[in-house]
């Protein structure tokens, strides 16, 4: 039954990556710059140019161009990145994980506040707990993620000294853990590397803590009215009328279905993490995806440019499935409509 | 008095942030409109004597890197930043409004192909979209107004399809169409104008948004560029700077950002609260 839910929402998914393929060959395609013209160098007769072009197969229709776009992308050809001289997708490939462990890690800090706030507004309307969770909420959407990174380096670092300087994922002193998953905070527990995990998790404090702040408002008002809802519904009065403690009727049953609309929520807020993500890593120099493709951007090097954005998008098509996914797993009804 | 007037009365007695969200968006205009005449100094007159400079009576809000005043830059930037936001939004919402308004009311063939358009925008993280459009049709602040639209063009075409989806049956609608009106009409004269308070609301909170995109895109580097006041490339500027304490140089335009979004969702809660009790925050 979960085998057929999840093979549903893998075919649901198909359009959506079809559409991010076409959407990205047809901006690689407006991209400013003929690449053939670049591979010719500046001395070169508009022959050779010509050449080339046939050569790179840009003298070809539209769509026969998609064909082989298509056939380098099943390749995992992305082309070469001319400021660091490598293959795009190999880079990718290296800073990936980076940028991963730091949305997670904002994602999972977002969830840990966001969730008790919300229940706490939800369960007490109209107390202090109540506004401040509105406060937050209205702030926490007003807020430039890079306006907050800053200030919190400013604070943190520079006012208090507790934070080390935003300089990318470890300091200079440390070395990084030997690569097993990537994420550096599992791979120096893995290796039992304390002292480096110490490093590494001061490092992410600070980038977490800003895509955090930026993602809990919406989380956070999400959690209140679904709770709100729930809780004025019949079988919750009815758990209560039976004397179940206060905590399972919370929890087991109010919080268990008021989590729903907050799953479907977390498909936006990936979106708004994804973006956030590469301002986050420019702030705090962190050799991610994101700080990547703005380097390209500078330098107007669009190879890397349309590897990011269509790997961010896979992994944000990839992110809802998974919430969808999710959403069957934890609500029966979706499992019998399948 | 007028009863509607009254009800905004009613509701800004109840909630007076609203008032103040509205006084505040005023002042937004009217210093976009005027700051040029306000600001105390040129907005890019260097003077590197004065380079760095903390805030004191003569420069308010201190002077960046290159001894411009900050708070000059603050407040000339508002024009470009209020442009920038209204343009998009108003483009995304003449996109959106028609395109959500057709699939609402035919339904069918038109909906699922509507429909297809907003899923594959949707399907980007909306902020990296807007990045590779701006890549692909030059950089520059015209075409960050272009992806901004476009990157919330379907947030206008699903709620005009949902207003629009719950209108169909309406008995206004029916009473119109019976005396005689075509589709055309009917969805002009009829459904537009009730669909448009909500889709009011709808402008108010995503012109915070619109603002922020395009404040997150040039602090990265893209569209507006120096030495253009403008408060997300000012942010950037004044990033280099707060790892050695300077920090007015980042602050205040962050600052100016961060009231303006702050106020345009207010205002987006508050025209809500006129608009329909029932959804009151």
């Amino acid at each position: 039954m979960i085998a057929h839910l999840i093979l549903r929402r893998l075919l649901g998914a198909i359009p959506s990556l079809v559409a991010v393929v076409v959407v990205t060959f047809l901006l690689t395609r407006a991209l400013p710059g003929d690449p053939a013209a670049y591979f010719a160098g500046p001395a070169a007769t508009p022959q050779a140019i010509e050449e080339i072009r046939h050569k790179l197969g840009l003298d070809k229709s539209l769509p026969l161009q998609f064909v082989d776009y298509l056939g380098d992308l099943a390749r995992g050809e992305f082309g070469q990145s001319l400021t660091t001289g490598q293959p795009v997708a190999q880079d990718i490939l290296a800073r990936l994980p980076a940028s991963v462990e730091l949305t997670l890690a904002g994602l999972i800090l977002a969830l840990i506040v966001a969730l008790p706030l919300g229940v706490a507004a939800a369960t007490r309307p109209g107390s202090w707990i109540d506004h401040l969770a509105r406060v937050v909420s209205t702030a926490g959407v007003s807020l430039p993620v890079f306006f907050t990174g800053l200030l919190l380096v400013y604070v943190f670092y520079y006012l208090l000294g507790w934070a080390p300087a935003p300089m990318g994922r470890l300091d200079l002193f440390t070395s990084a853990p030997r690569t097993i998953t990537g994420f550096f905070l599992i791979d120096s527990l893995l290796t039992g590397e304390f002292a480096t995990f110490r490093a590494a998790a001061a490092q992410l404090t600070l980038p977490a803590l800003t895509l955090a702040l930026f993602s809990v408002a919406p989380l956070a008002r999400m959690t209140r009215a679904s709770m709100l809802g729930v809780l004025s519904s019949d079988f919750v009065r009815t758990a209560r009328a039976n004397g179940l403690s206060r905590g399972t009727v919370l929890v087991t049953y109010a919080l268990r279905n008021a989590l729903l609309p907050v799953v479907t929520t977390l498909g936006m807020v990936f979106s708004f993490l994804l973006g956030a993500n590469v301002l986050v890593e420019k702030v705090f120099s962190w050799p991610g995806i994101g700080s990547y493709a703005i380097e390209a951007l500078v330098a107007s090097d669009y190879a890397p440019v349309q590897g990011f954005i269509l790997t961010m998008a896979v992994l944000y098509v990839t992110l809802n499935l998974l919430i969808d996914v999710l959403y069957g797993l934890i609500d029966p009804r979706v499992r019998i409509e399948a | 008095m007028n009863p509607t007037l009254r009800h905004i009365r009613h509701v800004l007695s109840e909630n007076p942030v609203t008032g103040l969200a509205f006084a505040g968006f005023a002042a937004i205009l009217l210093l976009a409109l005027f700051g040029p005449l306000i600001a105390p100094y040129d907005p890019l007159a260097s003077n590197t004597d004065q380079a760095l400079r903390a805030p004191c009576w003569e420069y308010w809000f201190g002077t960046d890197h290159l001894g411009r005043d900050i708070f000059s830059r603050v407040i000339v930037a508002t024009r470009l930043d209020v442009q920038i936001s209204l343009a998009a939004v108003a483009l995304s919402f003449a996109l959106g409004a028609p395109l959500g308004i057709c699939a609402g009311w035919y339904g069918g063939r038109t909906d699922r192909m509507i429909g297809r358009v907003v899923d594959t925008i949707m399907a980007f993280p909306l902020f990296v979209l807007a990045m590779g459009i701006v890549a692909a049709l030059g950089n520059s602040v015209v075409n960050i107004v272009y992806a901004t639209a476009i990157i919330n063009m379907p947030f206008y075409a699903r709620m005009a399809r949902a207003e629009t989806n719950a209108r169909r049956e309406a008995g206004f609608v029916e009473a119109a169409r019976l005396s005689g009106n075509g589709d055309a009409r009917i969805l002009a004269a009829h459904i537009f104008p009730n669909i448009l308070p909500p889709m009011m609301v709808q402008v108010s909170l995503n012109l915070g948004y619109a603002i922020l995109n395009a404040a997150g895109l040039s602090f990265i580097g893209l569209g507006v560029r120096p030495p253009t006041p403008e408060w997300g490339i000012m942010v950037a500027e004044g990033s280099a700077y707060i790892v050695s304490g300077e920090w007015c140089v980042a602050l205040f335009p962050g600052l100016a950002l961060m009231l303006a979004v702050f106020c345009f969702n207010l205002l987006g809660d508050g025209l809500r609260d006129i608009i329909d009790p029932r959804r009151r925050t």
